[in-house]
């Protein structure tokens, strides 16, 4: 099973390196404040900080206590305090409070702040205005970019999505070129740089930027890595809302691997215990199932689980000598084997059953039929059921979405009545919801008239500076269509199947949805680096009303290996799916190509609705 | 070149002293140097002279006038003087003209006379007035030492960070030191002065009495008194014509001379070399000047001319009217080869050099016998040092010749210091010209403090910038350390000149500094903006690449639109950031929602900003733009988030329908609406049925009215809000199922026809595990779904009949599917069957 690269395949580049520099710098930091103190995490570091640098480096470099910035008083007795916080106003004043508490009761200690990756100004405006500027040490930690696996990198930067697509905040823009900045400082420069939509443009060009400032040093090196393509997150919802169904992507959907790493509970351990799993190349088992369909899945455990016995077997009729070696060299790769393989086994017994629970193959074919674009009356009676079988308020929502972007928006009955019916199933607050993914462009009425157009050339004509470009820009980001039925077309991304999808031998990156749907993002990745240009492409980059770029310097291009002109770095700028991932790794087996993920988190449906709604505080 | 040693003058048996001439001087003076106050910068530096300094009338022809010079007598600058009587003239290292006037103010010119700042050396000097005063160089700067009208000292180590020290008194000092000096000691700077036969060292907190070791008898006042150039030694001159010279710590003695000449001498330096044994002093009198060391004889020249002696680090710089010299102890390397009669390598390689020119096999012999000696490294290595040493051109070269020559023979020299010496020597020659005027000798440029960094920005300052580059260029410096600097500096220049327009002066700066790496505009366009060019630094800042330099400057400017445009051009938030709150304090609120409307970048950022720090300001901002949309869903999420009372999130919820209202949005109103209904609704449940009922949605809370038993206020409530039939059915199902009430479940479903179909029931209850009731329901389940219902109530064998009934493909394998094992064996076989005939058909 498991399809093996082919043997021209380049070799990864080694991404511990930046593990490795992250640990120092963050170690440099902690040991800026000499002596014994106590560390408070924000919530959504711990993780990432802790596949940099466990409890135990921390201990060694004099960190007494961990605790947790949440709304709780911190009951830290040490005479210092180190936080680690993401630059967030909210984080600002969790400090701000705990040193004025110590202020009031007359208590002097040291504070110090790291922020990571960077520190933003309206945070250090917040700490001035909260009286605490002077009391507190500000440091930056610059860890932008976590290696996930071999070729996964993520920023893990979840808020990225929200920041951007919802609330046009650039400031993570700058995060990003960092990142690229240190990737290109580390592994040579990037010959061919393709992208689009707009962030991606944005970031490509503050890279350079910061590229164009550091002269020399970089310039000579070869590079590692032959093209970088950057992609927004807003040019493809359709693959990020549809279902998951290749293994790693399930796991996701059902389990949520949060860091690279999932938590099994008791349900799939068989055990009363819940259990911690890392989800890399390093599971041997996992990396051979995790891009496969489903389907295929278990027949491949059971094949393994067979495998596995008639391993064990061979003891029988071993001499003593045979046995001796056996134990010892062979017995414990097999345990380990077998104990990742009931996992497994675990988990899509445990996934099988709550999909069958919730009608999966229905979904499915609804699914289907929405990317398909038939029996579009059926489909939207089903998502009703739906809702008002308040089946899950991020699904309805999903398939709410999935429905008003295929559709390039929903006709204005469907789309009064569906949120009528989906406020009085999951409550009257979403209607909060519902005006955040229309101006994300997630959900949106067929207008008959193009309100925003007018507005936006009102503007155009206000300003004439340079900045007018991204105005319109902005507009036309609100005033989306999605255009997804054209562009599936164009693209030829609903394979036409004669017979059976054969799924256990796919033929192209459909297989990770059931044959049913090539994902956008992938097939504009795989187009664009077939003709190394967007030649030919202007009208699916039309009907995407995004800007895209492409730039290849020659003199780079020239120094490439052959073999690093096929490394691939495909930047995801609002997150990016199991499923593509998937995809893309079998599109690199078929064309002998290597690709390397950097996204600003690993995402999926439910991350991404659940990004957009509205909670009560 | 026979008479090449002529102006070589031993001392001793061990030293030559030679003088040549630097420059015939240019600057056609009218009065005598005694005439003038006198003011002469080491390391070649220029010259002041303040002419007519002690005249105290007023007409205006009589006023003193100050000129600037060069080293060769190139004029500079010359300005009248206009403020008070000045008392003493001196440069400081960074060749700043200070001017210590009577009162104690200390006025600080540039090179070409452009007056920089002044200080005041104190009120006690402003009292007292100055007698004398000392400029005086020690590594931390340039100091100031004052003698006062009452006698007393006051000192700064440092005029760059001007501490004023005033020194102890000295007991019993009557009348002014015969003479006096700055020492500088363990980095404390000290002064020596004497009284009588009486040396006094003073310090910071003591006045001591010292006496020099080995001073002959007799003495019974000092009349001069020098240090050398790196404070180590001291030379004290008596009336008694008495030299004594020894270590400035007073500690050793080194010689002594008696040159019989009770006259006070004009002036008297030290003259030595670094890293030399040899110690000399140069005495000046009126017509005299005298070479002073450890012999017995002494060398004497006659000066035609009132001179003036610059000591320097590694000789003495003469100048008069007419010429300007330079003194110094021949280098031993240049001893070795021009000596008469010398045999050293690096004489013979010159000769065997120029037998060589003359094509005479003479060349040969001399070689050979330099290499029989095995010296033909050192003899390259010495003409190499010796042409560093060389003043005139044609002589460097032919020593490099020979060098060169020498070279050829030797496999493998290194040749680093031949071509430093060549691309040293060129440097050097070309400040020394005349039209330069900077006489560096080599030692001062190479061994001492002087570097090319120094160097360059000695010609920057002179505004010879032309030549600094082509010596950058010449030299292959990084442009980001030379040209772009020096360019930088140009532009600076450039910006001051006043008569230039902003368009010209822009244009020519960008022509010539184009992308120079290294180059930033902003300071540029700051030093314009400094001079009063806001207008051209706008212009310049265009030029800018980096925005983020831009931005601070054109805040400065109050250009703070412009910044913003720009802020938002580099992509960097933080600067944007910034922007806004300079903006939010400087324009008022209006204008400054006003501005941020403009540019919805800064306005997303801004509104994050409020969302979690300003609340109040957010909804300013909706309301100025008059955006209802967001206005509304503002007062809904205040409806949760701020209030706790019924009646206050009410309230903010009829606010926010109003909004939306205003925005168009009727449904948005209409939600709302409905949500401030159930809100008083529930609130009345709880009041009257108790439980929980609050936020709950309307399908929840009609599910709990159900579960409650409250049917007919559920039905009630879905009246009310219009839930439609569909949901009312699935909720009433769930809920009853929930309950296990099969009988009121089956009383509904038979209350009419389901809008839901009957195959939702089946699908509960066997959720519920009631098989039995589940099965009521799958009879009553319509053609298309039977087989599904009766699969889920686990009846293979009858759906497996209506699957055939029906000849429906997909049916059937769906069947097929759910037979498992023995049991449904034979339900199997039959579809098998009924399939095959449907082929057969």
């Amino acid at each position: 099973m498991a399809f093996p690269h082919r043997p021209d395949a380049p070799e990864l580049p080694d991404f511990s390196m930046l593990k490795r520099l992250a640990r120092d710098q963050l170690i440099y930091l902690l040991e800026q404040l000499p002596g014994k103190k106590d560390l408070f995490i924000e919530a959504d570091l711990m993780s990432p900080l802790d596949r940099i640098a466990n409890v135990s480096i921390l201990k060694q470099h004099e960190v007494d206590k961990l605790y947790k910035v949440e709304n709780k008083p911190a009951l830290s007795s040490n005479e210092q305090l180190c936080f680690l916080v993401r630059p967030r106003i909210k984080n600002m004043r969790y400090i701000a409070n705990l040193v004025n508490a110590d202020k009031l009761a007359g208590r002097t200690r040291k504070y110090k702040v790291i922020f990571s990756p960077q520190k933003f100004y309206a945070c250090e405006m917040v700490l001035e205005e909260e009286g605490i500027y002077g009391d507190v040490s500000c440091d930056e930690w610059a860890f932008s970019l976590l290696p996930l696996d071999v070729d996964l990198l993520s920023m893990e930067l979840p808020e990225f999505f929200r920041d951007y697509f919802l609330e046009g905040d650039q400031r993570w823009i700058n995060t990003v070129a960092q990142a690229l900045h240190l990737l290109s400082t580390l592994y040579g420069s990037f010959p061919n740089c393709y992208g689009i939509g707009r962030c991606a443009k944005m970031s490509y060009e503050l890279w350079r930027k910061l590229e164009e400032e550091e002269d020399g040093e970089t310039k000579g090196r070869r590079p590692e890595i032959g093209h970088i393509f950057l992609l927004d997150r807003d040019v493809d919802f359709v693959t990020a809302l549809c279902s998951q169904v290749v293994y790693e992507g399930l796991v996701d959907d059902t389990f949520r691997i949060k860091c690279g790493s999932v938590d099994f509970g008791p349900e799939v351990t068989s055990s009363d215990k819940s259990l911690k799993v890392l989800l890399n190349a390093e599971d041997k088992v996992f990396n051979e199932i995790r891009n496969e369909h489903f389907s295929n899945v278990f027949g491949f455990l059971s094949q393994k689980a067979r495998n596995l016995q008639a391993q064990y077997d061979r003891r029988r009729g071993m001499d003593i000598k045979q046995m001796k070696n056996f134990v010892s060299q062979e017995l414990k790769g097999l345990k380990q084997e077998h104990r990742l393989l009931s996992l497994h086994i675990g988990a899509c017994e445990s996934i099988m059953k709550k999909k069958t629970k919730q009608d999966f193959q229905e979904l499915i074919k609804t699914e289907h039929a929405l990317l398909e674009g038939f029996n579009i009356r059926e489909s939207t009676s089903y998502i009703e059921e739906h809702i008002d079988r308040q089946v899950s308020p991020i699904e309805s929502l999903r398939l709410m979405c999935l429905l008003s972007i295929t559709e390039n928006g929903l006709i204005p009955k469907d789309y009064r009545s569906l949120k009528t019916q989906y406020l009085q199933s999951y409550g009257p607050d979403h209607l909060l919801t519902f005006s955040n993914l229309r101006r994300a462009g997630l959900l949106t009425e067929q207008a008959p008239g193009d309100t925003l157009t007018a507005v936006e050339s009102k503007v155009s004509k206000l300003v004439t500076d340079k900045a007018a470009g991204k105005i319109t820009d902005a507009f036309s980001s609100l005033a989306k269509r999605s255009n997804f039925r054209a562009i599936s077309k164009k693209l030829n991304l609903i394979p036409r199947v004669d017979g059976e999808y054969d799924l256990k031998v796919p033929r192209d990156m459909a297989y990770v949805f059931s044959g049913a749907y090539v994902p956008l993002s992938c097939r504009i990745v795989e187009q664009v680096l077939e003709r190394r240009s967007w030649q030919g492409l202007d009208e699916v980059v039309r009907l995407l009303n995004c800007s895209e770029f492409a730039f290849t310097d020659m003199t780079k291009d020239d120094k490439a290996s052959s073999e690093s002109l096929r490394l691939i770095l495909v930047v995801f700028l609002g997150g990016c799916t199991f499923s593509e991932v998937s995809a893309l790794r079998f599109l690199g087996r078929e064309k002998g190509y290597r690709f390397i993920f950097l996204t600003t988190a690993v995402t999926n449906s439910a991350r991404l609705m659940e990004a957009m709604s509205e909670v009560k505080a | 070149m026979d008479c090449y040693t002529a102006n070589w003058n031993p001392l001793g048996d061990s030293a030559f002293y030679r003088k040549y001439e630097l420059y015939s001087m240019d600057w056609d003076l009218k009065e005598e140097l005694r005439d003038c106050l006198v003011a002469a910068a080491p390391y070649g530096g220029p010259i002041a002279l303040l002419r007519n300094p002690w005249r105290k009338e007023k007409t205006a022809s009589m006023r003193p006038v100050l000129d600037i010079y060069s080293a060769s007598g190139m004029p500079l600058a010359s300005l009248l003087w206009k403020s008070g009587p000045v008392v003493s003239l001196g440069w400081s290292a960074e060749e700043e003209l200070l001017c210590v006037q009577e009162d104690g103010a200390v006025l600080v010119y540039g090179l070409h006379g452009d007056f920089r700042r002044h200080f005041s050396m104190g009120n006690e000097v402003l009292q007292n007035r100055v007698l004398d005063a000392r400029i005086f160089h020690t590594e931390f700067g340039s100091g100031v030492a004052i003698l006062t009208g009452a006698h007393r000292f006051t000192l700064s180590a440092n005029v760059g960070d001007l501490k004023l020290r005033r020194m102890p008194e000295v007991p019993g000092l009557q009348s002014a030191p015969s003479c006096w000096t700055t020492l500088c000691q363990d980095r404390v700077a000290q002064i020596l002065l004497a009284v009588g036969p009486d040396l006094y060292l003073l310090d910071h907190a003591a006045c001591s009495a010292v006496t020099p070791p080995g001073l002959a008898p007799g003495v019974s006042s000092f009349l001069q008194m020098a240090v050398s150039f790196t404070y180590r030694h001291l030379a004290l001159f008596t009336d008694t014509g008495y030299i004594w010279m020894g270590t400035a710590s007073l500690k050793e003695k080194l010689c002594e001379f008696n040159c019989n000449i009770r006259a006070p001498p004009k002036q008297m330096v030290w003259c030595s070399r670094p890293r030399s044994k040899e110690r000399a002093v140069v005495v000046a009198w009126e017509r005299r000047l005298m070479v002073v060391g450890d012999a017995p004889e002494s060398i004497q020249f006659v000066l035609d001319e009132d001179s003036y002696l610059v000591p320097e680090l590694d000789g003495v710089r003469i100048f008069s009217r007419s010429t300007h010299e330079f003194l110094h102890e021949v280098p031993v390397a240049s001893e070795e080869i021009f000596k008469i009669a010398s045999m050293a390598p690096g004489a013979l390689l010159l000769e065997a050099q120029k037998e060589y020119e003359k094509e005479s096999q003479k060349a040969d012999e001399y070689l050979r016998e330099i290499q029989e000696l095995g010296q033909l490294t050192q003899a390259v290595q010495q003409c190499i040092e010796a042409a560093g040493h060389e003043h005139q051109p044609d002589m460097q070269k032919s020593l490099l010749r020979a060098a060169s020559f020498g070279k050829c023979f030797l496999d493998r020299f290194p040749p680093d210091s031949f071509v430093h010496m060549c691309q040293d020597l060129r440097v050097l020659n070309a400040v020394r010209d005349y039209h330069i005027g900077i006489p560096l000798t080599y030692r001062k440029y190479r061994y001492k403090q002087l570097t090319i960094q120094v160097l360059l920005d000695r010609l920057v300052l002179r505004r010879l910038y032309p030549l600094a580059i082509q010596i950058c260029e010449y030299l292959r410096l990084p442009e980001v350390q030379g040209v772009s600097r020096i360019l930088a500096h140009w532009a600076c220049y450039k910006v001051q000149q006043k008569d230039v327009s902003d368009e010209d002066v822009a244009r020519a700066i960008n022509q010539k500094l184009g992308d120079t790496p290294g180059v930033s505009y902003s300071d540029i366009a700051a030093r314009a903006y400094g001079c009063g060019r806001t207008e051209l630094a706008i212009k310049l800042l265009e030029y800018e690449p980096r925005s983020g330099e831009q931005v601070p400057l054109l805040l400065k400017m109050k250009r703070s639109k412009l910044a913003l445009s720009k802020a938002i051009e580099s992509g960097d938030t933080d600067l944007v950031f910034t922007v806004l709150l300079h903006l939010k304090n400087e324009l008022n609120r209006g204008d400054f929602f006003m501005t941020l409307r403009n540019q919805p970048m800064a306005l997303s950022l801004y509104r994050q900003f409020c969302k979690h720090q300003e609340l109040e300001t957010l909804k300013d901002l909706y309301n100025q733009d008059d955006n209802h949309q967001e206005l509304g869903s503002f007062h809904i999420r205040a409806s949760y988030a701020a209030e706790e009372r019924i009646e206050g999130r009410v309230a903010a919820l009829q606010t926010a329908a109003d909004a939306f209202y205003k925005a168009k949005n009727e449904f948005a109103a209409k939600a709302t609406e409905d949500q401030m209904r159930l809100l008083r609704l529930q609130r009345r449940l709880e009041d009257e049925l108790g439980g929980q009922f609050l936020d709950l949605s309307l399908h929840d809370t009609a599910t709990t009215l159900i579960l409650g038993g409250h049917n007919k206020r559920a039905e009630q409530l879905a009246r009310d809000f219009r839930i439609p039939d569909k949901r009312l059915w699935w909720l009433k199902l769930t809920a009853l199922a929930d309950l296990e009430d099969w009988e009121e479940l089956e009383k509904f479903s038979k209350s009419k026809k389901s809008p839901i179909g009957y195959l939702p029931f089946v699908e509960i209850c066997m959720k519920q595990h009631n098989k039995y009731e589940a099965k009521k329901y799958a009879s009553r389940v319509g053609p298309e779904q039977k087989v599904k219902a009766l699969l889920l109530v686990g009846d293979v064998a009858q759906a497996a009949d209506v699957a055939i009934e029906h000849r429906n493909e997909a049916e059937l394998s769906l069947v097929l599917s759910h037979c498992t094992g023995a049991t449904d064996g034979a339900t199997a076989d039959k579809i098998q069957r009924a399939r095959a005939q449907a082929q057969k058909k």
